[in-house]
């Protein structure tokens, strides 16, 4: 019953909003808005059919690609910089320097360092999206409970059993703050690093089309990089209720 | 009052040395122990000269007045505080460090217990660094769960239970590791009174069950009273032992009966009246800032 009231909720506006859409177009008017009809069915052509293979699987492979390797990475060097004090304060002020620089200006220095392939475009994303995996770790484990960490003293938890049953646990709902956050900056870079200089991906083809004028073929690309954003969210939510279900109930339990 | 042992500041060796050679089953051996901290370039002097010694079996409670460096001194023999002087010595043992041997039951039960794990997943996890096998880890953790009666909630998470159940889960993973010594830090201080009688109840089994040596800190009166074989009453800080006090009560105690004895209130009256003392002599207390 629940899920379906919640299933409700997410359903009602997008279809209010897709009526309103086909109400106010249905003369087909103005030529930069296309109707329901033909953006579905390019969208059908467009990514269902050889666009999927040659586009969407490049795009997608390198983003989820970014993302493995930013979230091992940040969790990694987070956890060290986090449990050593000197470190954490020699290292925060030139963290938050370098997250502050927007990372789409690398750019230019990726393409010459790099060249324009699938490194150039997957260390981009890394770059961008790292820093809210790493500064949250950071946080989530230099602030464990001292009575958590006196509990784990007593009971001789060292290594890597400490790491396992309580440094990462603990720093666990910071830890996935952070993955949420590189979530969407991770979407952004990848259309990015392929909307300069590419020979393929979801970004690429869309700017392709804006180029040839295809409206409802260019409009079917903004709609399938909204739609993988909302899969990765599900996505995301499935492993966070399963990881931190614990955290949900303490919390709740808490009030 | 003849069988009380006023042992301020036991520091002559011979008298030491002499009572060891009556009792043999020394577990824990806390011998002068002194922590100053160093505060903005000023120090305090928390613990003065602890001396004190435990033996296999003993129940003993430690009473002071608040601020009279009991958790200070508890860190410090457990092994996560070290003591700026002295020694903390577990069977023979040095204590450098959390000791094999020594457990700690904190009074935050709710931060003591990790909450991603099961209530069987906290108790096992001590078990599991001292690398048991699967099916010792299994029997221990029954056992334990046996002795404080939480065989129905060993699924559980600890935020599922009440905060009385949540200090048994403490007790079990305590009892589990099978200590030499156990200490307990004002475990029951946030407890409401009714589950505050039933865990003192439920330590009393357990010592008596398992044979544990016990070093219960508190500040409520009453409690040492009734929970201990002996009680230390501590200065105010800079903490010295300031009385050593032998529970001759019943071994078998009741909320009701042990409560209601003529012996229990003369008791507690004398240790009323050594913790009065503690809060209004304040010699002791000063800082200290030549060091």
């Amino acid at each position: 019953m629940n899920a379906l009231k919640s299933l409700l909720h997410f359903v009602v506006l997008p279809v209010l909003l897709i009526a309103l859409w086909w109400f106010t177009t249905r003369d087909g008017a103005n030529f930069f808005v296309p109707q329901p009809g033909p953006l579905v069915d390019a969208f059908v052509e467009v990514w269902l059919g050889e666009g999927f293979r040659n586009d969407v699987v490049p795009s997608v492979a390198r983003l989820f690609a970014a993302l493995a390797i930013s979230i091992a990475l940040g969790i990694s060097l987070g956890v060290l910089i986090g449990s050593v004090e000197w470190v954490r304060s020699l290292l925060s002020p030139m963290l938050e320097f370098v997250r502050a620089v927007p990372s789409t200006i690398i750019i230019p220095v990726l393409l010459l360092v790099i060249g324009i392939n699938d490194t150039m475009k997957v260390t981009l994303i890394v770059l961008g999206c790292i820093w809210p995996v790493l500064l949250n770790t950071v946080k989530g484990v230099a602030s464990i409970d001292g009575v958590q960490v006196d509990t784990g003293r007593v009971y001789g938890l060292s290594g890597l059993v400490r790491l396992r049953y309580l440094v990462l646990p603990a720093a666990a709902p910071q830890i996935f703050a952070g993955i949420r956050q590189s979530l969407a900056v991770g979407l952004v870079l990848m259309v990015t690093s392929e909307m300069f200089a590419s020979t393929d991906g979801i970004g690429y083809a869309t700017i392709n089309f804006q180029n040839r004028i295809a409206i409802p073929e260019m409009w079917s690309g903004i709609v399938l990089l909204g739609l993988i954003g909302v899969a990765m969210s599900v996505l995301f939510q499935i492993v966070q209720s399963r990881v931190l279900g614990w955290y949900v109930g303490l919390k709740e339990s808490a009030k | 009052m003849t069988e009380n042992r006023v042992t301020e500041n036991r520091v002559t060796e011979p008298q030491v040395s002499g009572r060891q050679d009556v009792r043999q089953d020394v577990r824990l051996s806390v011998d002068q122990v002194q922590k100053v901290y160093q505060r903005d370039g000023e120090s305090f002097e928390a613990v003065r000269s602890l001396t004190l010694d435990l033996h296999q079996g003993e129940f003993a409670c430690l009473v002071g007045p608040s601020g009279s460096g009991k958790t200070t001194l508890l860190k410090c023999i457990a092994g996560l505080m070290e003591p700026t002087s002295g020694s903390v010595v577990l069977d023979g043992q040095q204590v450098n460090g959390p000791a094999k041997g020594m457990a700690v039951v904190f009074q935050e039960y709710g931060r003591s217990l990790y909450p991603w794990m099961t209530v069987e997943g906290n108790i096992e996890l001590p078990l599991k660094v001292a690398k048991l096998s699967r099916a010792e880890r299994r029997a221990r953790v029954d056992e334990a769960l046996a002795s404080v009666g939480l065989e129905q909630a060993r699924k559980s998470y600890p935020w599922q239970l009440s905060g009385g159940m949540q200090q048994r889960v403490a007790i079990a993973r305590a009892v589990a590791i099978h200590p030499s010594v156990l200490l307990m830090d004002e475990p029951f201080a946030a407890v409401d009174a009714q589950t505050r009688a039933e865990l003192e109840d439920l330590v009393r089994k357990v010592w008596k069950e398992h044979d544990m040596t016990i070093l219960f800190v508190t500040h409520d009166i009453d409690e040492s009273v009734y929970l201990g074989e002996r009680v230390l009453v501590l200065s105010s800080s800079p903490t010295v032992v300031q009385h050593d006090l032998v529970i001759d009560l019943p071994a078998e105690r009741d909320q009701l009966v042990t409560r209601s004895m003529p012996r229990f209130t003369e008791l507690r009256a004398q240790v009323y009246e050594q913790v009065q003392i503690a809060k209004t002599n304040k010699t002791g207390a000063t800082t200290v800032s030549a060091l």
